[in-house]
């Protein structure tokens, strides 16, 4: 049989996603999305309450199967696979509300992420073999340098629950970063921050970047974050690609203005 | 050589174990000098018996946050294979040869226990919380009925004459290696990926976890377990019946969980020693013994709903190996 259809381009996006839909039963909730993002970007996803956002994290992370369409990522089609499956081929992510594990420590938070990359077996664990402490500590040690880097190697005992606010999201973005991602997925990252830390938000995401070689997509309420840090900004209101463009070009468009402030704003 | 100098240090370094092996020699002293009659013995068994158990359900109930309530239908399982073993393979039960056939048989028992609990586990710990009770508690009715119906089993008369393998020595043992054992697994990298399910299972399968991999091996370890379990039980009593495993028998060990502290072991430790020997404390009050048990359980909830011990670990008992 010919091959009929697209040749097998070179490759250059990390993420792609082709023409996807979903439907919460006859809701329809995203229509025709599509997206390329290339290595080391960082785009921005932003849209109003109910628009499609979180939807799209939870499509690539494999929390729901799209209805139509296609996820590759790094040229491999991820669509309907399993959550850890996803996070161990390199796309990791924290949530809008925060999701930690309240009753570990801060350090065990982080080393939950070595979980599938152990280096010893059931039987190791259960006798505590040599060789179970021996990866232990490189564990230990690996999971508390990450920690040094967000300052929170002085609550690596605490417990996670009893962080304050601001150390919780932090905690949470050190998690996503200890499964060792290429893709980063941060779900409003600054909610909920004020001004200040908000500021110290977009130098952290910069650094991350670079240091990690990371390619990020967020999604984000507050316009000084997204302005600031995104390179590249995709603007979705019911489900819809209504814009997409540099934070200039965004800030400037007619159909974005309508769907955040309404109709009368235009006029 | 073993100088008192050493022996110190030893008793320093493992303060734990130490306090076990004196516990041992004392309770065996007591009952050479017949201070402490069979029955203490026996008692003693069933409090390690009790504490494995408890342990083993606390892995699947507290650490991993699944609510499995038919941990005795495990237990029987391994009762009930390891006697088979042990009263068709031995026709006359031949003093120390059996327990060339009893440890393999145990073990085997445990293995079956855990087989059962890997198949129930597969499809049903997919599923949230409460269908899991439900198809726990089915399971461990159902085990009990196709045992009652069954000749080769026993039936509803059970078997009896089953030889009293099951002594203190071997229960010590076997209390303190599978607490070791159970201890390690909460410590390791499958701890962590148990509680992580328990707290928050989206963030632990973004976490790379394999949820449902995770939640079957521990089911199908603390399965094990309870079938070793069943295995020591069957050979204190000597005679095992249906009615042995119902669901007031898994219900008991959920109360010594719950009254110890689930999400730690020296909480279901505590749990299965105080409650397994509080009714037989209360004995001397006849008919009111299970009014006062019961309020004793009331009034640990009201006054500490964590349980006992709560979530906290004695120290010893996790304390991890010096840093080289």
């Amino acid at each position: 049989m010919a091959t009929v259809g697209l040749a097998p381009e070179a490759n250059m996006n990390l993420l792609e996603i082709r023409n996807m839909d979903h439907y919460f039963g006859g809701l329809r909730a995203i229509h025709r999305f599509s997206i390329a993002i290339e290595p080391k970007e960082i785009v921005g996803l932003i849209g109003p309450n109910g628009a499609g956002k979180t939807t799209i994290f939870n499509l690539i992370t494999g929390f729901y199967r799209p209805t139509v369409g296609e996820i590759l990522f790094d040229g491999l089609p991820i669509h309907g696979k399993r959550p850890f499956v996803i996070t161990q081929a390199g796309i990791s992510r924290t949530f809008q509300n925060i999701r930690l594990f309240g009753e570990m420590t801060v350090l065990e938070n982080i080393k939950v992420a070595h979980h599938h990359t152990r280096q010893y077996g059931l039987f190791s664990a259960l006798l505590s073999s040599r060789r179970f402490w021996k990866c232990e500590e490189e564990i230990e040690n690996h999971c508390l340098e990450l920690l040094s880097m967000f300052g929170l190697r002085e609550r690596a005992h605490e417990r996670a629950d009893s962080l304050p606010y601001g150390d919780q999201r932090r905690l949470e973005i050190a998690r996503a970063l200890a499964t060792n991602p290429r893709l980063l997925l941060l779900d409003e990252p600054a909610a909920g921050m004020n001004p200040r830390e908000a500021e110290s938000l977009l130098d952290t995401i910069h650094e991350l970047r670079d240091q990690f070689d990371l390619t990020i997509l967020l999604i984000e309420h507050q316009m000084r974050v997204v302005m600031g840090v995104c390179e590249r900004i995709k603007v979705l209101d019911f489900g819809e690609t209504i814009a997409e463009g540099t934070p200039d070009q965004i800030q400037k468009n007619e159909q974005v203005i309508r769907a955040y402030l309404g109709e009368e704003a235009i006029r | 050589m073993l100088t008192p100098k050493r022996t110190q240090t030893f008793i320093r370094s493992y303060p734990l174990f130490s306090g076990l092996v004196l516990l041992y020699a004392l309770i065996s002293f007591l009952y050479h000098l017949d201070w402490l009659n069979s029955y203490h013995i026996q008692l003693v068994m069933l409090v390690g018996i009790n504490i494995v158990m408890t342990v083993s359900l606390g892995l699947i109930n507290g650490f991993t946050g699944q609510f499995s309530i038919g941990h005795a239908g495990f237990m029987a399982v391994g009762a009930y294979t390891s006697v088979g073993m042990t009263t068709l393979l031995l026709q006359s039960p031949g003093g120390h040869l059996g327990y060339l056939v009893f440890f393999p048989a145990t073990l085997i028992g445990g293995i079956f226990a855990a087989a059962t609990g890997f198949l129930i586990g597969l499809p049903t710990l997919r599923l949230g919380g409460d269908y899991l009770a439900i198809v726990t508690m089915a399971f461990a009715e159902v085990i009990r009925t196709i045992i009652r119906v069954s000749e080769p089993m026993g039936g509803p008369r059970g078997i009896g004459g089953i030889p009293d393998y099951t002594n203190l020595t071997i229960v010590f043992i076997f209390a303190i290696t599978s607490v070791w054992l159970m201890r390690n697994f909460i410590l390791s990298t499958y701890g962590r990926a148990s509680k992580a399910i328990r707290d928050n299972e989206i963030a632990a399968e973004i976490m790379g976890v394999n949820t449902t991999r995770q939640k079957v091996l521990v089911f199908t370890l603390g399965a094990f377990f309870a079938g070793c379990c069943g295995s020591l039980y069957a050979h204190v009593l000597q005679y095992i019946h249906p009615d042995n495993f119902t669901f007031m028998k898994s219900l008991e060990y959920l109360i010594y969980l719950y009254i110890g502290g689930s999400s730690s072991i020296s909480g279901a430790i505590v749990g299965a020693t105080i409650f397994t020997f509080l009714p037989e404390l209360f004995r001397r009050f006849s008919s009111w013994r299970m009014v006062i048990y019961s309020l004793t359980l009331i009034l640990v909830m009201l006054f500490r709903p964590e349980g006992i011990v709560g979530n906290r670990e004695w120290r010893p008992l996790v304390s991890r190996r010096r840093r080289t």
